[in-house]
């Protein structure tokens, strides 16, 4: 073990950054399923996250607090009137990551709406899970989001996704200023109040975006789900400087003018893992030789299993994260507030761009919740998520490199990803131009009458969805000169998303040295828990 | 849209037996066997039907052809009229009750997306001709049977729509109709039917049989369940 005095003089304890030098320890990092110990160059920046914020001692009094105090609306309760028909909009299992421990954010908030509104007499109440063109959620998915006994109450016929392809089941409203289509689900529409409760992970959750996205349709997800917006927005992580949000806003206005819509938003802190795992969250010189003995044993266990066995392993391990803040009422202030303690967690100041970014990609993103990290999914992971966590300058530098850590493996979800796996095999190929594939194909995949079938009666994302996941890595692809992906177990998949690959990190550093020069300098996001860099020039 | 007819660029054709309907072709004929005049002749050919049950299997796995050829032969003998009649009344009791719940969802949502839906069988087209009016369904492929002074000769006009020949038949009604094969769904139980799912653009695989799913799992085709 390091004497205290010699891991003292290698970083400043209040910072989350820490500069490698001679005697620093190996970094861990994700790899899909497993976790690489790499030992990085001298001079290497290691970005961390900040430590988790305390949560909240009592979450149901944050949430009673906030529907009695709410901003820019009056109380949920002086809302309600005896009769009335009141539909309950949720965020999907995209939120959070991994899925947190129960009770879910969600009952607790659900629990005390609930119980107001039986007290002041609304019995007409539907629970819609707001997931747009994503997967729907299964039976045991949402008996886990909302517990046994309000799922028993609600389930099936009160409780259950939204169908962004039902012909019935949704209604337009006026078109924006910009003649942005606004259609969202009749259910919500037609309910006297509409409540969202929302979970926000990451700033571009969130806000405008929960009903005019979650509960939209196609035609109406097109207005900004395109590489036109994405090209035009600096960062979609930073919502005053991104054309996707304020398209969203657009849409979102127009939702407010007819609908009368009360949200409750929750911040999580970024305590991802606890009890055996709960190292994970430290800086490496922090590390106790019980950590490490941790480590090389799950490292040890991870390399013994099948990728499946490794995959459901991790899948099953709930994040321990703590609600941070509750804030409801109208959309924009309530969102103001939640943005600021969103900020508070995850922005993280850095100075300066680096030349070479790295990035431990994890088994898990947004959009494979209980499923596999397809080539895609590594795609949107590395160009767009962790490419766009940023306050608008990005991390790496114009023309620079980005290294994802990752096995890239050619594997497919038939059942929740059918339709990327045409989309990888059979378009990209042809053209890994984003225009050109929105043009050429994008209304073709999103009216495939399989797909609308498999998204609408399995657990399938939509046909338009990998294109969203193209779009989504428009501004890093733009941006990055090279992407490398260190460890890729196959050729074909780096070659298809147009990328290089290399056996090792260390040959992906090497190489991507080689592309920029010997003095360039390096950085290492050091994720999860996830964190936003706000890089100062 | 034009005079109220829409105009079509692409098509979904729809096996049918295990596709769409639960029945295969041999509740069919054990429906006319049954159906059939006085309570002698159903003895003889429920007997008879029931002998062959055996036959039909081994030859349905041997040949999808052979086995259409075999078994219309005990079509010989019924009347046009009373076919057709007993063709309504097989619908209501044996066809419509077996309709897969989401079959009619998927066919709305191929008409929503701008597809023409064409049924595609080896039964005989009018023991399928009320499902086609029942789901709407805008033209059906499928066997003709040889009606000689109004009976049944037990011929069916070749080619007889089955295997390859169903794939041959998309092909023709493709360019017949000016659409594009390429853009064009299939959709299809057996792995009897590659030949039909592969000539389209767009092919599906339904309630999938087991050399079906291993084909649809090969060449990364969509695999439904519509039951």
């Amino acid at each position: 073990m390091r004497p205290l005095k010699t891991l003292r003089r290698l970083y400043d304890e209040e910072s989350q950054v820490v500069i490698t030098e001679k005697g620093s320890p190996p970094r861990v990092l994700f790899s899909g399923e497993d976790f690489l110990l790499e030992d990085l160059p001298i001079g290497t920046r290691v970005i961390y996250a900040r430590p988790p914020l305390e949560g909240v001692p009592n979450p149901k009094a944050a949430v009673r607090w906030a529907i009695n105090h709410p901003e820019g609306m009056d109380p949920l309760h002086a809302l309600l009137r005896p009769g009335m028909k009141v539909t309950v909009a949720l965020d999907d299992i995209s939120l959070p990551l991994p899925p947190m421990k129960t009770p879910d954010a969600r009952q607790i908030i659900l629990e005390i709406v609930l119980e107001l509104l039986a007290d002041s007499g609304v019995d007409d109440v539907h629970l819609i899970i707001a997931n747009s063109l994503h997967r729907r959620m299964t039976e045991a998915e949402m008996r886990r989001m909302v517990g046994e006994k309000i799922f028993k109450a609600f389930y099936p016929n009160r409780y259950y996704n939204h169908d962004a392809e039902d012909p019935d089941g949704l209604v337009e409203l006026e078109r924006t200023s910009h003649g942005e289509v606004v259609a969202i689900n009749r259910r919500a529409a037609e309910s006297d109040l509409l409540i969202y409760v929302n979970i926000n992970l990451v700033p571009m959750d969130g806000g405008h975006k929960s009903v005019g996205t979650g509960l939209a349709n196609y035609e109406s997800l097109r207005a900004h789900h395109n590489p036109a917006t994405i090209r035009q927005s600096e960062s979609y992580m930073e919502p005053s400087r991104s054309a996707l949000h304020k398209s969203s806003d657009r849409i979102g206005r127009v939702i407010d003018h007819h609908l009368k819509v009360f949200h409750i938003e929750t911040a999580i802190n970024n305590r991802m893992f606890d009890g055996q795992l709960s190292f994970l969250g430290k800086k490496e010189e922090d590390y106790t030789e019980f950590d490490r003995l941790k480590l090389q044993s799950i490292r040890y266990m991870l390399s013994k299993m099948p990728r499946a066995a490794k995959r459901k392993l991790l899948m099953s391990v709930p994040a321990p994260y703590e609600v941070i803040g509750v804030h409801a009422g109208a959309t924009e202030p309530t969102h103001e507030k939640t943005l600021e303690l969103c900020w508070k967690q995850y922005s993280v100041p850095v100075e300066g761009q680096a030349d070479i970014a790295v990035f431990g990609i994890p088994y898990i993103s947004p959009y494979n919740v209980n499923s596999i990290l397809n080539p895609l999914l590594l795609q949107v992971m590395g160009l767009g998520y962790f490419f766009n966590l940023n306050r608008g300058v990005p991390l790496v530098k114009k023309g620079g490199v980005l290294i994802l850590c990752h096995p890239a493996y050619d594997e497919f979800d038939p059942e929740q990803h059918p339709s990327y796996i045409e989309f990888f095999n059979r378009l990209l190929p042809e053209t890994r131009d984003a225009i050109v594939l929105e043009h050429k194909y994008e209304r073709e995949f999103a009216t495939n009458p399989s797909y609308v079938h498999l998204y609408r009666k399995g657990n399938a994302y939509h046909g338009a969805h990998p294109f969203y996941m193209w779009y989504w890595g428009e501004n890093g692809r733009q941006h990055v000169g090279k992407v490398i992906v260190a460890g890729a177990e196959n050729n074909h998949v780096p070659e298809i998303l147009g990328w290089e690959r290399t056996d090792t990190l260390a040959e992906a550093i090497d190489s991507a040295r080689g592309f920029i020069g010997r003095s360039a300098q390096i950085s290492l996001v050091h994720t999860p828990p996830i964190l936003q860099t706000d890089v100062r020039i | 849209m034009s005079n109220g007819v829409r105009a079509h660029s692409k098509a979904a054709f729809y096996d049918v037996d295990g596709t769409l309907v639960k029945t295969n072709i041999v509740h069919t004929y054990g429906y006319y066997a049954m159906n059939r005049g006085s309570l002698l002749g159903i003895a003889a050919r429920t007997v008879s039907a029931l002998a062959s049950v055996p036959v039909f299997a081994a030859l349905d796995a041997v040949d999808r052809k052979i086995f259409n050829e075999f078994f219309y032969r005990y079509y010989a003998g019924l009347s046009e009229d009373r076919l057709l009649t007993l063709a309504e009344e097989m619908f209501e009791d044996l066809v419509k009750p077996a309709i897969f719940p989401k079959a009619r969802d998927l066919i709305e949502e191929a008409r929503r997306s701008g597809c023409k839906i064409v049924l595609v069988t080896g039964a005989l087209d009018f023991t399928v001709r009320p499902l086609v009016d029942y789901l709407g369904a805008d033209d059906l492929i499928a066997n003709k049977m040889q009606f000689v002074g109004g009976v049944a000769t037990g011929k069916v006009i070749p080619p007889i729509i089955e295997g390859a020949n169903k794939a041959n038949a998309i092909r023709d009604y493709c360019v017949r109709e000016k659409l594009a094969l390429d853009k064009s769904h299939a959709y299809s139980d057996s792995g009897s039917d590659y030949a039909m799912l592969a000539i389209v653009g767009r092919p599906t695989a339904v309630n999938p049989d087991i050399r079906l799913r291993a084909l649809a799992r090969a060449y990364q085709w969509p695999i439904l369940d519509l039951r």
